[in-house]
């Protein structure tokens, strides 16, 4: 399959040539395909924030290129442009970001900017917020008369309605109850599975990238060090703690167990963690 | 990037000048004004050119950052530079084209204009660059701590600026964020016409307004939860106390004055 968006050798320094000089990015290279679900998880300063404004063009990268659909998102100021609709970016707490009279015209912003006629506009704005659940009633209320939940929820889908191709996002169920954090990671795949996006997510919660995504990006120190799939990221335990990281509880058990002389594999999701056991209690021997 | 205005930002550092009492520094940066409205001649300018020069490299500042600062002021130099150089009379004619003439007594007049105000706010940003917001307003309340027997809120005006500088990069950082984010909705902020651009604000100015009046609530929250009840019985960890330093530092700006006032004395 063609990937959708690659990193080439990124670098990024904050500040050259001042005493706060700081290198954030250090050749990162990495590709992602149509529909794949990607999750980035890294210590705080790990260069995480850095690399997806990169993504999206918002930072200029030292070295280094990123191609959308193979074309190098710098080569043209037009093509700069348009990256940043078709490369969507969800900044940690959007709802700080809410402006508009109501609901409805805050979703419509981004639409607005890229020129499109007013039916399209309508038509996107109404399936952003179908994505996101929201009510019609509440396309028509003001932004800030919604609960934090709802307000994170408006501020995806003026993003969704954007319909990027690749959708990134940096920690968004961070500050939430567990009730609308599932609400909001079943929207994003909702989103994926409708039109083929790929995501892109910053998380700390391992047990959310071990359940949703089929690849981890792991950062550490402004450097790639694993692009692997979770179960093969979370068989590095040492690693993984020792950059400040964890892995999921449940896998933290599987351990102990397995350490204890348990005979059962590594699992990562509780889905995987119930099938073990149960076999183990129906009769030894692997399944 | 809006990051990189450095207006009276904190430079941290570890010279004799960071390490002065921010009075020492207040009363220094008064004192060293007085002193660049004394100098009258290129004699005294340049000893307290030789003053600010000293000063800055002691303070390990890098002059460029100082020069970044000035950006913004390039309009106001301009402007007083050619009001002087055109509005005085007097010395020798230089130039003459249609009504506008140019005088000796212009050029050096503009000379002096120009590079006094460039001396002044070297000098004042040498206090800010070395002083954090914090040692600063202790400072100040404590040269005008004598102000309280007048019923004049010392303690509370320090802790308003103290508060609102400490804000300045809190609410930088901010603005920085919420741009980058509705750029990522595809907001344009470098195109178009004057009109176009200030409306382009409107998705910043909102959710900036919005994000001060709720942080200026968590915090008053916040000090509140701490028993922060005004001035009254607050005692200070870091109390201010003159050093040797602080002496020297004294000392020389007072020789500094002396010299510039002694040339003056003599008309130079």
């Amino acid at each position: 399959m063609k990937p959708i968006l690659q990193a080439e050798d990124l670098t990024f320094v904050y500040s050259i040539g001042t005493p706060f000089e700081h290198k954030a990015l250090d050749g990162v290279s990495f590709s992602i395909n149509p529909g794949e679900f990607v999750g980035i998880i890294g210590h705080t300063g790990s260069g995480k924030s850095t690399l997806m404004q990169q993504l999206n063009g918002l930072l200029k990268p030292t070295s280094g290129r990123v191609l959308l659909d193979g074309q190098d998102i710098w080569s043209d100021k037009k093509f700069t442009r348009e990256a940043r609709f078709r490369v969507g970016l969800v900044f940690q707490y959007p709802e700080y970001q809410l402006f508009e009279e109501t609901v409805y015209k805050d979703i419509a912003f981004g639409p607005t900017n890229m020129g499109l006629s007013r039916e399209e506009i309508d038509r996107r704005v109404r399936e952003a917020a179908g994505f996101v659940g929201l009510t019609e009633q509440q396309l028509e209320v003001s932004p800030f008369d919604l609960s934090g939940g709802q307000k994170r929820r408006v501020a995806i889908a003026g993003v969704i309605a954007m319909e990027p191709e690749v959708l990134i996002l940096d920690e968004p169920t961070a500050g939430l109850d567990p009730i609308g954090r599932a609400e909001i990671l079943g929207n994003i795949q909702a989103y994926r599975q409708a039109k083929n996006a790929a995501i892109l997510m910053v998380s700390h919660s391992m047990e959310d990238v071990a359940r949703l995504t089929d690849r981890l990006l792991v950062m550490n120190g402004s450097k790639l060090v694993m692009d692997a799939p979770p179960s093969q990221v979370f068989e590095h335990v040492r690693e993984l703690l020792d950059m400040g990281l964890s892995i999921p509880q449940v896998t933290q058990v599987f351990l102990r167990l397995r350490e204890l002389g348990a005979d059962v594999k590594n699992v990562y999701t509780i889905e995987q963690a119930v099938f073990e056991l149960l076999r183990l209690k129906e009769g030894k021997g692997h399944a | 990037m809006l990051k990189d205005i450095t207006l009276g930002q904190y430079f941290p550092g570890t010279s004799v000048i960071h390490r002065l009492d921010p009075r020492t520094k207040l009363l220094g940066v008064i004192l060293y004004i007085v002193a660049l409205f004394l100098a009258k001649s290129w004699i005294s300018y340049g000893v307290v050119l030789a003053f600010l020069i000293l000063a800055i490299s002691v303070s390990k500042i890098p002059p460029k950052s100082i020069v970044s600062g000035m950006k913004p002021l390039v309009v106001i130099l301009i402007f007083t530079g050619v009001l002087n150089l055109f509005y005085s009379d007097g010395g020798v004619v230089l130039v003459k084209i249609w009504k506008l003439t140019i005088t000796s007594e212009g050029l050096t007049r503009a000379i002096f204009m120009t590079s006094r105000i460039l001396m002044l706010i070297s000098g004042t940003f040498l206090l800010t660059y070395t002083t954090s917001p914090i040692a600063l307003t202790d400072g100040l309340e404590s040269l005008l701590g004598p102000l309280k027997k007048l019923h004049v809120p010392v303690h509370e005006l320090s802790m308003m600026m103290c508060i609102a500088l400490r804000f300045i990069p809190t609410l930088i950082e901010e603005t920085d964020k919420i741009m980058n984010a509705q750029k990522a909705r595809g907001a344009d902020f470098e195109n178009g016409s004057i009109i176009d651009r200030a409306k382009a604000l409107i998705p910043v100015l909102v959710p900036l307004f919005i994000s001060a009046f709720r942080r200026a609530d968590e915090l008053a929250t916040a000090m509140e939860c701490r028993c922060y009840q005004g001035g009254e019985g607050r005692t200070k960890m870091k109390l201010l106390r003159y050093g040797r330093n602080d002496f020297y530092a004294f000392g020389g700006l007072t020789a500094l004055i002396a010299v510039v006032a002694v040339l003056a004395g003599f008309g130079l």
